[in-house]
């Protein structure tokens, strides 16, 4: 039987890629970023996960204003790093695990949330860059990926509810998965950031650090949060944190906090990161 | 109405399915640079590789200008939009920067004080002007 082994949710911020890629993470901007993932990496690598199901959205990068899935579930053996505008990022190609991709998607159908089946997608910042985040930089990653892409780019995304009831079916199709297989999940983007027009670079660490606060015992109250709560209090871009809804929900309704980090600035966004582990 | 209370938020776009019909073509363009070759047709002559897509000579201008407000208001997505700032070697932050009518060393100095506070921010109705 396949089990959940833990879950962690972090901002997915381009430039922490272009820091990484440029030899800059020793920069006094980007040493206290680092810093708050030291911990996280020891105990991703302690968890040893076989897979991680990691919950991001797609940038425009494979997906296009043609055909725009609400959730979408890739299946595919490998998955390519997208060149963003300046060149495919220097990190190793994604391998994904289609068996229990396959199962994912069929069991998620087939409890009512209608996937998209995707085989073949290139994969950008907002997948790469939580994985270099929790295991640096190694010639090739540690486990096996299943993304699931969450639209939060067209509007209306999926409401923070509906994702975490999504984890739900998520961890319900994992523990009917027949090999023994450890899996982390990763729910990824945030936390309170404006990119676009003249309100962008707001930051709001209260509405943050209430966001962080709830993830492990208060996530019932989290999925209630409107879209225009987000978009009002924690910027146009936000919204992503619905993300980290799929992830909670993914978990047991008991979770243990073990790691919590939060830090202003990292380019334009205000950066979360919470680690829980079930009980 | 929904959108009624999302149009009170001061200084954003909601990009949604009028958006995304009325910025196709301009978003389109975006997405195409992501390959190098068409990255160099761009840099090589912005004009003629404009003209490939059914864009609106609003749209064309706001590219060519670098206008990011105004590629916005006609349906451009930051996410696409970004891909016209990496062609030309900028940051997110960069183009953030330029958004809001600051000096890159301004908005970078705003961020690192701890970034646009909320309070003020909320609500052209509160705030009474936008």
């Amino acid at each position: 039987m396949a089990e959940i082994v833990g879950g962690a949710a972090m901002s997915h911020v381009p430039a922490i890629g272009a820091a990484i890629d440029n030899g800059r993470t020793g920069d006094d901007y980007w040493q206290p970023v680092f810093r708050g993932f030291e911990f996280s990496k020891k105990w991703a690598a302690d968890l040893k996960p076989d897979v991680a199901i990691v919950i991001y959205n797609d940038h425009a990068s494979a997906f296009s204003l043609d055909i725009i899935p609400t959730f979408a579930i890739g299946c595919a053996e490998t998955f390519d790093i997208a060149d963003e505008g300046w060149g495919a990022r220097p990190v190793p190609k994604i391998e994904g695990h289609p068996d229990l991709a396959g199962h994912l998607a069929r069991a998620l159908v087939l409890d009512e949330f209608d996937m998209t089946i995707v085989n073949r997608m290139d994969v950008d910042h907002g997948l790469t860059v939580p994985l270099n985040l929790m295991c640096g930089s190694p010639k090739q990653w540690p486990f096996k990926v299943i993304p699931i892409c969450v639209n939060v780019v067209h509007f209306p995304p999926p409401t923070g509810k509906r994702c975490f009831d999504l984890g739900k079916a998520i961890a319900k199709a994992v523990k009917s998965y027949d090999e023994n297989l450890r899996v982390l999940v990763l729910g990824t983007g945030g936390m309170s950031h404006q990119l676009q027009g003249p309100r962008a670079g707001l930051t709001n660490p209260a509405f943050d650090k209430r966001f962080l606060a709830g993830m492990a015992n208060d996530p019932e109250n989290l999925a209630k949060i409107p879209h225009i709560e987000y978009v009002r209090e924690a910027g146009s871009e936000g919204i992503e944190m619905v993300m980290w809804l799929v992830m909670r929900g993914a978990l047991n309704a008991r979770v243990e906090e073990v790691h919590r980090f939060y830090h202003i600035p990292v380019s334009n966004t205000a950066l979360g990161h919470i680690l829980l582990e079930n009980r | 109405m929904a959108d009624d209370a999302f149009a009170d938020i001061p200084g954003t776009v909601l990009f949604d399915t009028k958006r995304a019909r009325q910025g196709y073509w301009l978003n389109t363009f975006c997405m195409s640079l992501m390959q190098a070759g068409n990255r160099a047709a761009f840099k090589a002559d912005e004009a003629a590789y404009l003209a490939r897509f059914a864009m609106t000579s609003e749209q064309r201008d706001a590219v060519l200008k670098r206008d990011w407000n105004g590629m916005l208001a006609q349906g451009g997505n930051i996410y696409y939009l970004a891909k016209i700032g990496a062609t030309d070697g900028k940051s997110f932050q960069q183009l953030a920067a330029a958004m809001t009518g600051m000096s890159q060393d301004d908005y970078a100095r705003m961020m690192l004080d701890g970034g646009r506070a909320i309070a003020g921010n909320r609500s052209i109705a509160e705030n009474g002007h936008g």
